[in-house]
């Protein structure tokens, strides 16, 4: 009864904010607020792999793009004459439901790559790994600025702004939940115990091969639906948006927030899209100060701001009105 | 005759020009406690590494309740009944004391992966029975009160402990021990081997087990291997090892900790 009330209210609550928000926000914050919605996605997506399992992956925008490209495909050439044909459906619920078709779409291509990643690397350690999948991510790039069908480098336009609201932080609250209760079961017990000491796992019985690769594909599955979001709401996709550098932004975020913390992730996840936005009134020194933030906080606190803890929210609501505590208090 | 629970027979591993262990001949009964012994670098820790899957035997066989594992996975034959603890402790230094031993009791899942996304009530029960579990062998252990602390934060003797208890949540058969005084004070050693032998009472186990400890090693176990070079220079009851002379000679210049 408690988990159908709280699902209600998660989609009451997401109904009514993507009804009102688009009208009493200016675009522009509300533009921002839909980077933050996909930078979570991205963030907590990444967090399953480097943090949880502690595997070093640095081509996380590779498996984004893969979801892009797949979703945007998947609309314009089957999705939108399919919503055009569905008259009996109003316009928004026809938009959501091809959205819907596309994001798994492309998440499931984006799985895909990532088990192909995830296989070969599952003999390599640290540096090695990270070598791979900065190919990886390198290589789907040139791939795509190289096929013309799908844009190469003049992009891929005309995208249909399907992404609402509703969708990008939908997708958000999903993948936070998911992350979560992966953390709480057994399972996220076998990830975190390959991080700490794969030879200990493995003399205890954790298969480490599988949930390695587990780890990159549940991570790239959510990072291609990331792309999708993101390419349903840009309207218009161009290989540049998918470089390394867009992969250390999602690192960033995760190891700023604390690897292993979902919340962590999500936290730098806002402050990390926020930042630039905030710092644009600076204009020149806006990046030079971006990156000496970043520094500042890496010396001062290497571990991100929440280590591997998350944020007791429930914990302080009770300390703020009077109820005692609960005493699990961090994960 | 009854088969043995290990059979470890004509096993060599060999690491390029190094013979780490030589032609090794061991077989070790349901319910005994054998030691193994010999100087640092007898390659007592390799026998270790070669029978939970660490390394593929270059010769020889190796079987466990009759069926042959060499070459198997590490975490196919901790499945299948063989734990260890080892030489330097390995623990999940990020998790708790609860969550290091529950991860022993991973194996022994019942519920995939969806249903703990979809925290289905089979999931939550099998939550619940796998906790309790690593509770149980944290209370053998005396470390109940810990459960929720980091791993890290338990004093070295503790965290001996934890080890064990680790091991033990996996519901072994065979438990193999790597120096587990090593690093103890006298009452602690004692305490130890009260603990050994109470466990393996308790859990119907069969335990090998690796020491440097002379008291622990004579105070304990039935039958004693001794190693040295990689070669088994001798093998017998306690009194008979005490007396050997090749044994002797192998420890030579070694402080040993006898009494």
């Amino acid at each position: 009864m408690k988990r159908a009330l709280a699902l209600g209210g998660t989609l009451l609550a997401l109904v009514i904010l993507n009804i009102v928000l688009p009208r009493v926000t200016n675009p522009y914050y509300f533009q921002v607020l839909m980077l933050i919605g996909i930078n979570i996605v991205l963030a907590v997506s990444l967090n399953l792999v480097n943090g949880f399992t502690g595997q070093f992956s640095i081509g996380h925008a590779g498996f984004m793009a893969v979801g892009a490209y797949t979703s945007a495909m998947f609309t314009l050439k089957i999705g939108q004459p399919l919503a055009a044909s569905w008259h009996f459906l109003p316009a928004p619920v026809a938009e959501g439901l091809v959205l819907l078709m596309a994001l798994v779409a492309g998440g499931l291509l984006a799985a895909v790559a990532g088990w192909i990643v995830g296989l070969p690397s599952l003999r390599l350690r640290g540096d090695y790994l990270a070598i791979v999948t900065l190919g990886f991510g390198e290589i789907i790039r040139v791939l795509i600025l190289n096929i013309d069908a799908i844009g190469a480098a003049r992009g891929l336009p005309g995208i249909p702004q399907y992404s609402t609201f509703f969708w990008v932080f939908g997708t958000a609250v999903l993948v936070i939940v998911v992350a979560r209760r992966i953390a709480t079961s057994t399972h996220g017990r076998a990830l975190f115990a390959i991080r700490d000491d794969e030879v200990a796992a493995e003399a205890l019985g954790v298969d480490t091969t599988r949930y390695k690769v587990l780890a990159f594909v549940l991570g790239a599955f959510f990072a291609g639906v990331a792309g999708g979001l993101f390419a349903h709401f840009l309207s218009y996709l161009n290989p540049s948006s998918f470089t390394f550098l867009k992969s250390i932004e999602v690192i960033a975020m995760v190891v700023l927030g604390g690897m292993g913390s979902i919340s962590g992730s999500v936290l730098a996840a806002i402050v990390l899209t926020l930042l630039p936005e905030v710092l644009r009134s600076v204009k020149e020194l806006r990046m030079v100060i971006y990156s000496l933030m970043l520094i500042v906080l890496m010396i001062t606190r290497p571990q991100g701001l929440l280590g591997t803890r998350e944020l007791d929210l429930t914990g302080w609501f009770h300390k703020l009105f009077g109820r005692r505590a609960d005493p699990k208090g961090a994960a | 005759m009854k088969e043995p629970l290990l059979g470890i027979e004509n096993v060599t591993m060999q690491f390029g020009g190094l013979k780490a262990v030589c032609d090794l001949d061991l077989s070790i009964r349901k319910g005994e406690l054998v030691g193994l012994i010999g100087p640092n670098g007898a390659g007592k820790t390799t026998v270790f590494n070669v029978i939970t899957g660490v390394y593929t035997p270059t010769q020889g066989r190796i079987t466990f309740e009759g069926n042959p594992i060499s070459g198997m996975k590490p975490n196919r034959i901790a499945c299948g009944g063989i734990t260890r603890t080892f030489q330097n402790i390995r623990l999940f230094t990020r998790l708790s004391c609860l969550d290091n031993v529950c991860v022993a009791t991973h194996p022994h899942r019942k519920a995939g992966l969806a249903s703990a996304v979809l925290r289905t009530p089979a999931f939550e029960k099998d939550e619940g029975a796998l906790k309790q579990r690593a509770m149980e062998m944290l209370e053998v252990l005396g470390l109940a009160e810990h459960a929720n602390e980091p791993a890290t934060s338990l004093a070295y003797g503790q965290q001996r402990r934890l080890e064990i208890a680790r091991a033990l949540a996996g519901e072994p058969r065979l438990l193999l021990l790597d120096e587990p005084a090593a690093g103890l004070n006298p009452q602690e050693s004692d305490e130890l081997m009260h603990l050994i032998l109470d466990i393996r009472q308790r859990f119907k186990l069969t335990i090998l087990l690796i020491e440097h400890d002379m008291k622990v090693v004579m105070g304990i176990c039935e039958r004693i291997a001794v190693l040295d070079y990689g070669l088994m220079i001798a093998e017998g009851l306690p009194a008979e090892i005490r007396a050997n002379p090749k044994v002797i000679e192998a420890y030579l210049g070694e402080e040993t900790h006898s009494k």
